[in-house]
């Protein structure tokens, strides 16, 4: 029965290489990239990671369908609303006005981007005022807007898994569509020639 | 060529960037892959908190251990021996030899031309301090919690993904970061 629930070395390392080989490949170490997305005219963040969330949903769905993995088997992320949206919030202005999210910013760091080092800094900076400020004020807020009945959208309000594996599939050819529109109206995605070369004046 | 040139600037050819269609879905099979192997998906901050409890412990132990937050992290053993740990560390090595063989490797201020190196040091500082507080909140950051949480179809990835986007596309308007 999956999954095999290993936490060792290898699978950290193997799966982690994989993680950011393809991160690299698809231009995810380059902040004018990354941040393009933010100024619609490079559309790649939405369209991998919507592409990857759809792929890797449907293979949960067709090997919990299939009976070789138990619906719950997997780590879910407990329904905590507000935390997620404070979290949201903070991480969508670090990105923007950093160019990286935390994954991101270690694959800058490997393309020799120095800026990455310091946005990563940063994360630890950000991660010891965390820790200083932690306490009951924190803790209330983050356990605030729990959602009782479940932490997925199929267990908390009954919306069948495939219908929204479909429904996301179906909004992911429209991000190709009019990311598309969005980057042919505009100067378009950032090649790997401009992404070496730095983000442009 | 260009005399001054380093040498990794032409040594290797710079390849493209993969379609971002076929790069999802390699994507998705790693982090499908990813569940299958452990129970769970892909991180990044769960890395940088335990590395900061592990600074803590050298810089200021009596603090580190005192603390409601990163005290809990440093009684279970070592702060750094976790898989989390060995997963960025991975990252590092993959995106290393990815840029290397694709020619996309060059030491640099990404930044400095568009908004000067001393400004670019200060948004990434400020971005990456929202970044790494914003992820302790919300007990994720983009891939753990946005990424991994929305393959489990986890209502928490959706809430913290549609705000990271409002937001970032709001404040991109406003600040001109790199």
């Amino acid at each position: 029965m999956l999954p095999f629930n290993d936490a060792g070395m290898v699978s950290g390392l193997l799966c982690g290489a994989l993680f950011g080989w393809v991160l690299e490949n698809a231009g995810f170490g380059s902040p004018c990239k990354l941040t393009g997305q933010f100024r619609l005219s490079d559309w790649s963040v939405l369209k991998v990671m919507f592409t990857a969330i759809v792929v890797a949903a449907a293979g949960l769905l067709v090997l919990q369908s299939l009976g070789w993995m138990e619906a719950d088997a997997v780590f879910v992320p407990s329904a905590m609303l507000a935390a997620a949206a404070v979290g949201g919030l903070l991480v969508g202005a670090g990105f923007a006005v950093g160019g990286y999210c935390p994954g991101t910013s270690v694959v800058g760091l490997f393309s020799g981007r120095l800026d990455a080092g310091v946005f990563l800094l940063g994360l630890l900076l950000g991660t010891f005022a965390f820790a200083g400020l932690y306490g009951p004020a924190i803790e209330s807020l983050m356990n605030a807007a729990e959602v009782m009945a479940g932490d997925t959208l199929p267990d908390a309000y009954g919306i069948p898994a495939w219908a929204l594996v479909l429904g996301m599939a179906a909004a992911l050819v429209g991000v190709f569509v009019w990311g598309g529109r969005f980057e042919r109206a505009s100067r378009g995605p950032v090649t790997a020639n401009e992404a070496v070369e730095g983000a442009a004046p | 060529m260009d005399t001054k040139t380093a040498w990794h600037e032409h040594v290797r050819p710079v390849r493209p960037f993969w379609h971002p269609l076929w790069a999802g879905v390699a994507l998705g099979l790693v982090l499908l892959l990813t569940f299958i192997w452990t129970g769970h998906g892909l991180g990044a901050t769960g890395a940088t908190t335990r590395l900061s409890a592990w600074m803590g412990l050298k810089m200021a132990p009596a603090f580190t251990a005192a603390n409601p937050y990163l005290g809990p992290m440093v009684d279970n053993g070592h702060p750094l021996s976790s898989w989390i740990s060995w997963q960025v560390l991975g990252v590092a090595l993959g995106a290393l030899a990815s840029a290397f063989w694709a020619g996309r490797l060059r030491v640099q201020w990404d930044g400095e031309r568009s908004i000067g190196r001393g400004r670019r040091i200060v948004t990434a500082l400020v971005g990456g301090l929202l970044a790494g507080f914003g992820a302790r909140v919300a007990a994720g950051c983009t891939s753990g919690l946005g990424l991994s949480g929305a393959a489990t179809l986890s209502i928490a990835a959706f809430v913290f993904l549609a705000v990271f986007f409002v937001v970032g596309l709001l404040v991109t308007r406003v600040i001109r970061g790199v």
